[in-house]
C-alpha cells in the first residue's frame, strides 16, 4: 500500500486497505522489497566493520543479498542503487539476543517443564515492534518465552523482515534454542497460588536444580532408547515397537546433542553455577540470559565456555538484581568469556546502541568491543557468526546507515538493510507521514468504518490487496 | 599559597574516610562528602547553561555556593585548584519527577517501598518523610551529575507532596531544598507520569470517578474554607477557635496557589483535563507525564502550563503513531516556546539515565543546548528553585559535575563531584562490586 497506489485508485484502494492499515499503521514506512534482490552501492562512508577495524571514506557494495565487496572508490554495477555515505556510518545490524518482540503469548507457565511449546507457533509478523527496532537498527532478534517455569518453549532467532510472511523472517539455518528460567521468577514468592490451587513446584532453588536434573536424566533414557531401536532396526529387527514419541523430551534429546541453544534465566551467581555446572554433567553448554551476578563466577563461567547476555546497567528492581553492576560486561568480557547485551523489552530495542556505549564508561571497553556486545558477540552466541554480525564480504548484506557514531547518544539510523533489502528508511517514513495521517482521516470517515446504528460495527473484509 | 591538586587527590581525600565503612555492607552507605572548602576548578570547559560556553574557564566555590565563573577570574588564596584541562564543567542535573528515597526495590519487597499511602486522598503525606538518606540509588544517580531530584509520592488521586532533595548528606532535613515542592493529584479518570502515575487515578467506572472527583472539589473546598477560618482566628482571637485539621491544613498552599500541583496526565484529553480543572480550582499546575504535549503546544502556551516528559522512551502510544514519536516531542515542546524539563521516567535505580534521555531526544530535533537546559535550568525553573540551582552563576550552590565530555554522552565519565560545594567521592556500591570481583580469578 502506498501513497501513489491511493492516488491512482482513490476512495476504493482505500477501502481495501483499511485493515491493513489498522494493523500496519501510518508508522509504516518501510517498502516493500522488490522479488529481486537489490545492489545498493554505500559510498564515502565510515564504515565499522566490527571484526576488522573502522575504515574512513569507504564503499560497501551490497548485490544478491550479501555484501560482495567493501574498500575505496568501488565501481558501481550496472542497475545499482547510489547511496550517498558522506558523514555517515554503516555498522552491522544489531543482534538483540533476548526479545520479546512479535510474540501473541509469552509463557505456558502452568507446568514446570514445558520444553513441547514453541514460540514459533506464535510469531506475529505484523508487530509494530519489528519496524520500531529496524529503526534502531536491529536486524535479527533472539525471540525467546517468559521465565515463568524452570524449562519454558522452544526458541527462534528471527531477522526482522518487515512487511514479509512470518516463514522468512525466520534466520535460515539458525539453531534453534529452548528457554530455562531460574531464581524468583520461577519460585514467585510473592505471587500467591489461586484459592484452592497449591503452589507449583519448583518453590526454591533445590527445586529448579532437581527438575533440571530430573527433565536431563529422562531425555537420556529416552535418547538411549531411542538409540537402541534404532540399532535394533539397523540389524534387522523386525516389527519391533518403537518407543513412545514424547514432544517434552525430543527438544532436550536435541540440546543433549549439541543441535539445540539452552536460553537460562538466571540472576544470582549461585544459580548460574549451579547451571554451567549441571550442563557440564550432561555435556551441553548454555547462554545465560541476564546473568547479573555472572561477574563474580566470570572465570568458571569462561572456563566452560558458555556465553552470557545481560543488561548494560539496570539493577535493583528486585532482590537477585540487587547487586547487579554496570561493570558485568567488562569483567566478563576479560575473563574472556562471549559477553552481549540485551534488550529483553521492546522500547530498549531500539536504543541499544546507547547502551553498548555505557561499557566505555564503565569498565574501559574499546569502541569495537563495545559494538561487538551488540552484534558479532551476539552471532557467536546463535551460532549464526558466519552470516551475521560484522561487516565482512560474503556475510549477509544486514546492515545499517547511522547519520552519527552510532555510540553517540545524538545518532540514529537513516536505513536498515536486510539481506540486502531495505527495510527501513527515515527519509521515505518522513516523506509519507502526512499522507497517512490523510488517509487515516478519510478510512475513518469511511461509510464501512461507521459504527452501525445498533450493535458493533463490523469490520472490512480484506478483498484483492490494493498492495500488490 | 594556594595548593595545587590534581583531582585524583580530592576525590582521593574525600574517599579515604569512607571506604572502610563502605566496604562492611555494600551499598549501604552513601559515602559521605568532603568538607565546604574554597575550591577552584581551572581551565576547563564551562556549561554554565544559563550562558554561553566558556572553552578555558575557571569555576570558584566556596562556603558551598559558586564565588565567581569566567575565563579570567582570580583564584582566592588557600582554595585548592582543580587543574580540569581536558575537562568539563556543568551544573549538577535534576529530575523533576522521580521517586528515588520513596521507593527501592520495586519488585518483591514492598518493605523498601513507601511511595503509595493507602486511600485516594493523603494530601498529608510527604515525601520528605517517606525518604531514605540511606537509599544505595542516591549514590548511583549522584555519580553521573544528577544532584537533586524532586521525589514525589504516587498513586490514588491526590497522592500526597513531593519534596525535593540534594544528593548528599546523611539525614533528609541536611538534604533538603524543599521540604513541601508540590502536591501530586491525578484526576479520576485520567492518567500518566510513567512508572510514577501507576494507572489511572480513581476508580474504574464512571459513577466511581465522579464521586471522587466530587470528594476531590469538596476537599479544596474545605482546605480553602480551613485556611479562611484560620486566617479569620489569627486576626481575631475572639473568634471561636476552629479544630486543627493535619489533612486540610496539609492543603493550604496548594489551595492558594503558593505550591503548584503536578497533575499526572499523559493523553490529550487527561491534560486538558488537568488544565481546566486547575484553573477552575485555581491551583498552579505542572504536568507530569506530558506524552501527547506536543499535540497541543498552543493550548499550553496559552495556558502557561509547565511540562515534566516522562515520556521520552516510551513506545509510541498508538500502533499508527510515528515510531520517533516520543522521541522527538521535547523537540517540538521547544520549537513552540513551551516550558518544559526532561525527566528520565524510569524506575527508580535507572534514573541515572536522565542525561541520556536529554540526548536521545536531541537526536531526534531538540538543540544540544536545549537538552542540557531540559535536565538542569529548566526543572529548576518549574519548581521555583532556579535561585539556587540549575545553572553554573554566581551565587547559586556550587552543585557542580566535571566530566571526560559531553555530559549527556553515556561514554563521558565523571571526574569530579561537588553538591552543596562538598566534594563528593566517587565510590558507590558498585564499584566496590567492581573492585571485589573484577580480578577474582
Amino acid at each position: 500500500m502506498t501513497h501513489s497506489t491511493l492516488n491512482a485508485t482513490g476512495h476504493r484502494a482505500a477501502r481495501n486497505s483499511a485493515l491493513l492499515l489498522l494493523f500496519a499503521g501510518t508508522f509504516a514506512g518501510a517498502q516493500k522489497p522488490l522479488p529481486a534482490a537489490s545492489t545498493t552501492l554505500i559510498r564515502n562512508a565510515t564504515i565499522l566493520t566490527v571484526t576488522k577495524g573502522t575504515l574512513q571514506n569507504a564503499d560497501l557494495l551490497m548485490e544478491h543479498g550479501k555484501i560482495a565487496r567493501i574498500g575505496t572508490h568501488l565501481s558501481a554495477p550496472a542497475g545499482a542503487t547510489i547511496v550517498d555515505g558522506t558523514g555517515k556510518y554503516v555498522m552491522p545490524g544489531i543482534i538483540d539476543p533476548h526479545s520479546h518482540s512479535m510474540i501473541d503469548a509469552v509463557n505456558e507457565g502452568t507446568l514446570s517443564v514445558t520444553s513441547m511449546v514453541n514460540i514459533e507457533d506464535v510469531l506475529n509478523p505484523t508487530a509494530p515492534a519489528i519496524y520500531r527496532e529496524l529503526a534502531g537498527g536491529v536486524t535479527t532478534i533472539n525471540v525467546l518465552h517468559g521465565s515463568a517455569n524452570t524449562i519454558g518453549g522452544q526458541t527462534i532467532t528471527v531477522k526482522l523482515k518487515w512487511g514479509e510472511p512470518v516463514d522468512s523472517m525466520i534466520f535460515p539455518g539458525a539453531l534453534p534454542g529452548i528457554k530455562f528460567a531460574l531464581g524468583e521468577n520461577v519460585t514467585r514468592k510473592d505471587n500467591p497460588p489461586p484459592a484452592g490451587q497449591e503452589r507449583r513446584y519448583p518453590f526454591t532453588r533445590m527445586g529448579q536444580e532437581e527438575v533440571l536434573r530430573d527433565a536431563f536424566t529422562r531425555a537420556q533414557n529416552y535418547r538411549a532408547e531411542w538409540a537402541a531401536y534404532h540399532a535394533a532396526v539397523a540389524k534387522g529387527a523386525k516389527d519391533l515397537v518403537p518407543p513412545r514419541r514424547d514432544l517434552a523430551l525430543d527438544p532436550l534429546v536435541q540440546v543433549l546433542e549439541g543441535k539445540r541453544i539452552v536460553n537460562v534465566h538466571s540472576y544470582r551467581a549461585d544459580e548460574i553455577l549451579m547451571m554451567v555446572n549441571l550442563a557440564r554433567d550432561f555435556g551441553f553448554h548454555v547462554l545465560i540470559q541476564h546473568g547479573l551476578e555472572a561477574y563474580k563466577i566470570a572465570s568458571e563461567i569462561a572456563a566452560a565456555g558458555d556465553g552470557v547476555s545481560t543488561f548494560v546497567d539496570s539493577w535493583g528492581y528486585k532482590i537477585e538484581a540487587e547487586d547487579a553492576i554496570p561493570y558485568n560486561v567488562a569483567i566478563l568480557m576479560r575473563h574472556g568469556v562471549v559477553v552481549t547485551i540485551n534488550s529483553d523489552d521492546d522500547g530498549r530495542a531500539r536504543r541499544l546502541n546507547v547502551d553498548a556505549a555505557k561499557e566505555m564508561r564503565y569498565g574501559g571497553l574499546t569502541e569495537d568491543e563495545a559494538l561487538r556486545t551488540i552484534t558479532y558477540n551476539g552471532a557467536v552466541q546463535l551460532g549464526v557468526q558466519n552470516r551475521v554480525g560484522s561487516l565482512e564480504v560474503g556475510k549477509d548484506a544486514d546492515v545499517a546507515i547511522w547519520d552519527a557514531d552510532p555510540l553517540s547518544v545524538y545518532a540514529k539510523v537513516d536505513q536498515t538493510y536486510i539481506d540486502g533489502e531495505k527495510f527501513f528508511d527515515r527519509q521515505q517514513d518522513l516523506a509519507r507521514r502526512d499522507s497517512l495521517v490523510a488517509l487515516k482521516a478519510q478510512l475513518e470517515k469511511a461509510p464501512e468504518n461507521q459504527p452501525p446504528a445498533q450493535g458493533r460495527g463490523r469490520i472490512v473484509p480484506p478483498t484483492t490487496g490494493g498492495s500488490k | 599559597m594556594r595548593r595545587i591538586l590534581r583531582m585524583a587527590a580530592v576525590a582521593a581525600a574525600a574517599t579515604a574516610t569512607v571506604s572502610v565503612a563502605a566496604r562492611a555492607q555494600y551499598g549501604v552507605v552513601n559515602p559521605p562528602a568532603g568538607p565546604q572548602g574554597a575550591y577552584a576548578i581551572t581551565h576547563a570547559h564551562v556549561f554554565p547553561v544559563s550562558g554561553p560556553e566558556i572553552p578555558n574557564g575557571t569555576v570558584v566555590i566556596g562556603g558551598g555556593k559558586i564565588t565567581a565563573v569566567g575565563a579570567d577570574v582570580s583564584i582566592p588564596a588557600g582554595a585548592t585548584v582543580i587543574d580540569a584541562t581536558g575537562l568539563s564543567v556543568y551544573p549538577g542535573m535534576m529530575d523533576g519527577a522521580s521517586t528515588l528515597g520513596v521507593s527501592e526495590i520495586g519488585l518483591g519487597v514492598p518493605q523498601t517501598v513507601d511511595d503509595q499511602e493507602v486511600g485516594n486522598f493523603n494530601p498529608n503525606a510527604q515525601a520528605y518523610y517517606g525518604f531514605n538518606p540511606q537509599s544505595a540509588i542516591i549514590a548511583i544517580t549522584r555519580v553521573v551529575g544528577v544532584t537533586q531530584v524532586v521525589s514525589r509520592p504516587v498513586g490514588g488521586v491526590v497522592s500526597g507532596q513531593a519534596t525535593v532533595v540534594e544528593l548528599v548528606g546523611s539525614t533528609t532535613p541536611r538534604m533538603s531544598l524543599v521540604k513541601d515542592v508540590a502536591m501530586v493529584i491525578t484526576l479520576p479518570g485520567t492518567g500518566g507520569g510513567r512508572r510514577g502515575g501507576f494507572g489511572r487515578g480513581g476508580g474504574d467506572n464512571a459513577a466511581q470517578q465522579k464521586q471522587q472527583l466530587d470528594s476531590l472539589e469538596a476537599l479544596i473546598a474545605n482546605a480553602r474554607a480551613y485556611a479562611t477560618a484560620q486566617a479569620a482566628y489569627a486576626a481575631d482571637k475572639t473568634l471561636p477557635r476552629p479544630d486543627d485539621d493535619v489533612v486540610l491544613a496539609s492543603m493550604v498552599a496548594t489551595v492558594e496557589g503558593k505550591e503548584p500541583v503536578m497533575f499526572n496526565a499523559d493523553g490529550e484529553a487527561d491534560i486538558r483535563k488537568a488544565v481546566a480543572f486547575a484553573e477552575s480550582e485555581h491551583l498552579k499546575p505542572v504536568i507530569v507525564g506530558g506524552r501527547d504535549a506536543w499535540m497541543m503546544t498552543d493550548y499550553l502556551k496559552q495556558h502557561a502550563v509547565p511540562v515534566v516528559l516522562t515520556s521520552v522512551r516510551e513506545l509510541p502510544g498508538n500502533d499508527d503513531q510515528p515510531y520517533d514519536v516520543n522521541f522527538s516531542a521535547p523537540g517540538k515542546l521547544a520549537a513552540a516556546g513551551v516550558q518544559f524539563a526532561i525527566s528520565s521516567g524510569e524506575e527508580t535505580p535507572d534514573m541515572r539515565d536522565l542525561p541520556y534521555v536529554a540526548g536521545e531526544a536531541a537526536g531526534f530535533g531538540l538543540s544540544k543546548d536545549d537538552a542540557l537546559k531540559s535536565v538542569t535550568l529548566w526543572p529548576a525553573q518549574i519548581y521555583g528553585v532556579a535561585d539556587r540551582v540549575g545553572s553554573i552563576e554566581v551565587g547559586k550552590l556550587a552543585n557542580l559535575v566535571v566530566t571526560t565530555g559531553d555530559l549527556l554522552e553515556p561514554r563521558t565519565d565523571t571526574k569530579y563531584l561537588f553538591i552543596d560545594g562538598r566534594p563528593v567521592p566517587l565510590t558507590t556500591k558498585h564499584t566496590e562490586l567492581y573492585d571485589a570481583f573484577k580480578d577474582r580469578k
